[in-house]
């Protein structure tokens, strides 16, 4: 599949396949839930980017992978007042970095969905605020701790919402 | 490139899809314009300044290109232009220059003229402005052409000077032009001072084209520097003009005793430009030397009584009745005389007499006897003796030997050198000049009007002659 170096097994970098129903319906799901369930932890916890990161990983392709963020990210800036596109950028890097990670490395282990979850978030606030700071002129603060927060929280999450959405996964 | 495709195939979509976006995003915000980064305003969008941001570039590039050509053309059209108009203004630049140059030679001339002029005012009463239009072109013959000739009323012998001193005389006359004989040439000659010794002399040509001064007594001292000047004895050069310097005094060894005296030029007479030719002499020209003191002997001369000739053509009438002087007295009587201006400036030299130029007062110089009336007006001539062999002293070989002792003119004691050319040097046998009238030929002339104040010559007071005295009596 590919020549590169890889540090998975032939077990580890297997391709899964979701349903559409699945496909389609997480990611509304998540974007359902972070806009309308007024939870305090849903404002830390970035649940369309922890699904763009699970779906960029399992399918180890980085053009889905990248449609996949891009297509969350940008009805996810729907749902804000924000330019749309801010996160349909920032998440389509992620998906594409997800998708192109999940070929060298195993993201079945906990420890690594956890540092990998820890690392897209703060990739996908950095992109954030680059692009609402240089091209859209937004006023946000880097607020680092909260960033920190964010994505420690996330990657534990992520570590629980995977185990639970690779019961999704198609199997031959 | 196929290749290229497939293998970047995932990062070019990630350009593409993130272009999109980007595009997308860039459609939705509007910046204002100055807006600080940071703000949002409804400016413009930001796609529109993206993308004039974008192409700007390239169209400075299409317009700075365009502009290059257009330049470049309107350059090379203008640098025609230029060219024409460049060399239309380097033919102005030369026509500006050589009007400057003209200016500047009328300016040079003007005041040169204008040198000329003030030095006419002050001591010649006519003359006539010359330009220099021709040399002789040879070192053998110094000679002049000037563009005044008998038109002008140039005549042969006359005078040439600048304001600087004498140049030389009128040689050669032509109707429209004039040759003019240089002091310096081996030909020429005139009668100078030493104007602090009052050492008299001829001063001659060299054909070297050197000024020399050839009959002065070894023994006199003569020091470089000393001014020379004219003595007026030549009758040409008016009496009292500059002629030039001593330059060095040595003996002659080919003309033992006498001093080789050089003499600078006062005149440059290699760069002459204007000169005047002097036509009429003033009278007053010698009035600002002042009175000279008359000596004793040449008084003592003029009373002296003495044998006058007899003049058949003259009247006979008795001379000097009132003033003691009779054989003095105006004479205006046509008496024959040997000389005339002309021969005056020839290899003869002699006691001066000269007829154009009245001596200084109370000088008791010779004057020319039928000169002596018209000179009366000024009351201060007499009629002394004048050497019959006067010829101005000028282009002699040998320095006169005549005028010594008491009949000697009051010139060669330095009282009034202007009206002899006798060098001052006594000569070992000194001898009597026969009292002859100089010059006849202005005998015509009428007494002028009496003069009362010719207290410097008693005894040769002409107004106190009413009648003309035949003849000169000699001394």
């Amino acid at each position: 599949m590919n020549s590169s170096v890889s540090l998975t097994s032939r077990e580890e970098i297997e391709v899964h396949r979701f349903s559409w129903l699945v496909s389609i319906g997480i990611p509304l799901v998540a974007i359902f839930l972070q806009v309308f369930v007024r939870i305090r932890l849903l404002t830390i916890l970035d649940l369309p980017l922890l699904v763009t990161i699970f779906f960029a990983v399992a399918r180890r392709r980085p053009i889905p992978g990248m449609i996949t963020g891009a297509l969350i990210g940008t009805l996810q800036d729907a749902w804000t007042l924000h330019p749309i596109g801010l996160y349909g950028i920032a998440k389509t890097i992620v998906g594409y970095l997800g998708s192109s990670i999940g070929v060298k490395l195993d993201v079945e282990n906990p420890g690594s969905r956890f540092l990998m979850t820890f690392a897209f978030v703060l990739i996908h606030r950095f992109v954030y605020m680059a692009i609402s700071l240089q091209l859209v002129g937004g006023s946000e603060a880097w607020m680092w701790s909260h960033t920190l927060l964010s994505a420690l929280v996330n990657g534990l999450a992520a570590v629980v919402l995977f185990i639970l959405l690779d019961k999704l996964k198609l199997r031959n | 490139m196929e290749n290229f495709f497939s293998r970047y195939k995932n990062p070019l979509t990630l350009m593409a899809v993130l272009f999109i976006q980007v595009v997308g995003l860039a459609t939705q915000v509007k910046r204002p314009e100055g807006a600080k980064p940071g703000t949002t305003g409804s400016g413009t969008r930001l796609i529109r300044v993206w993308t004039v941001t974008a192409f700007t570039p390239i169209e400075k590039m299409f317009v700075s290109t365009g502009h290059f050509f257009s330049s470049g053309w309107h350059n090379y059209a203008d640098l025609r232009g230029v060219r024409k108009q460049n060399r239309e203004l380097q033919d102005e630049v030369a026509r500006l220059q050589m009007e400057q140059v003209r200016l500047k030679q009328d300016a040079d001339q003007a005041r040169r003229l204008q040198a000329l002029l003030e030095f006419k005012e002050k001591f010649i009463s006519k003359t006539v402005a010359a330009q220099v239009i021709g040399t002789s072109g040879t070192e053998q013959s110094r000679v002049i052409t000037i563009d005044k000739g008998s038109s002008d009323h140039i005549k042969v012998d006359m005078p040439v000077i600048t304001p600087d001193g004498i140049v030389g005389k009128v040689k050669e006359v032509f109707p429209l032009s004039s040759q003019v004989l240089l002091i310096n040439d081996h030909d020429s000659g005139a009668g100078v001072i030493l104007e602090s010794t009052r050492l008299q002399g001829i001063i001659k040509g060299t054909p070297l084209g050197e000024l020399q001064i050839n009959d002065i007594m070894s023994d006199e001292k003569v020091e470089p520097g000393e001014r020379v000047i004219t003595s007026g004895g030549d009758r040409i050069y008016p009496k009292g003009y500059a002629v030039g310097r001593v330059i060095s005094s040595t003996p002659d060894r080919d003309n033992d005793p006498f001093l080789a005296i050089k003499i600078k030029p006062a005149a440059d007479l290699s760069r002459l430009e204007e000169v005047l030719v002097i036509t009429k002499i003033a009278e007053d020209t010698q009035a600002g030397e002042g009175p000279t003191p008359m000596r004793a002997a040449d008084i003592l001369s003029q009373r002296l009584p003495s044998v006058p000739k007899q003049d058949p053509n003259a009247p006979k009438v008795p001379g000097g009745t009132t003033t003691g002087a009779p054989a003095a007295t105006a004479s205006p009587t046509p008496v024959k005389a040997p000389n005339s201006a002309a021969a005056a400036t020839e290899q003869k030299p002699g006691i001066a007499a000269n007829p154009l130029k009245p001596p200084a007062p109370g000088t008791g110089t010779t004057v020319p006897a039928n000169d002596s009336a018209k000179r009366s007006a000024t009351g201060t001539t007499t009629a002394t003796p004048g050497s019959s062999a006067n010829k101005a002293g000028a282009e002699t070989k040998k320095p006169p030997s005549t005028g010594t002792g008491l009949t000697t003119p009051a010139g060669a004691s330095g009282a009034a050198p202007g009206a002899t050319a006798t060098p001052p040097k006594p000569r070992p046998a000194p001898k009597k000049t026969p009292a002859v009238p100089a010059d006849s030929n202005a005998g015509a002339s009428q007494p002028k009007a009496p003069d009362q104040s010719g207290t410097n010559a008693p005894a040769a007071t002409p107004a106190a002659t009413p009648s003309p005295a035949p003849e000169k009596p000699p001394r």
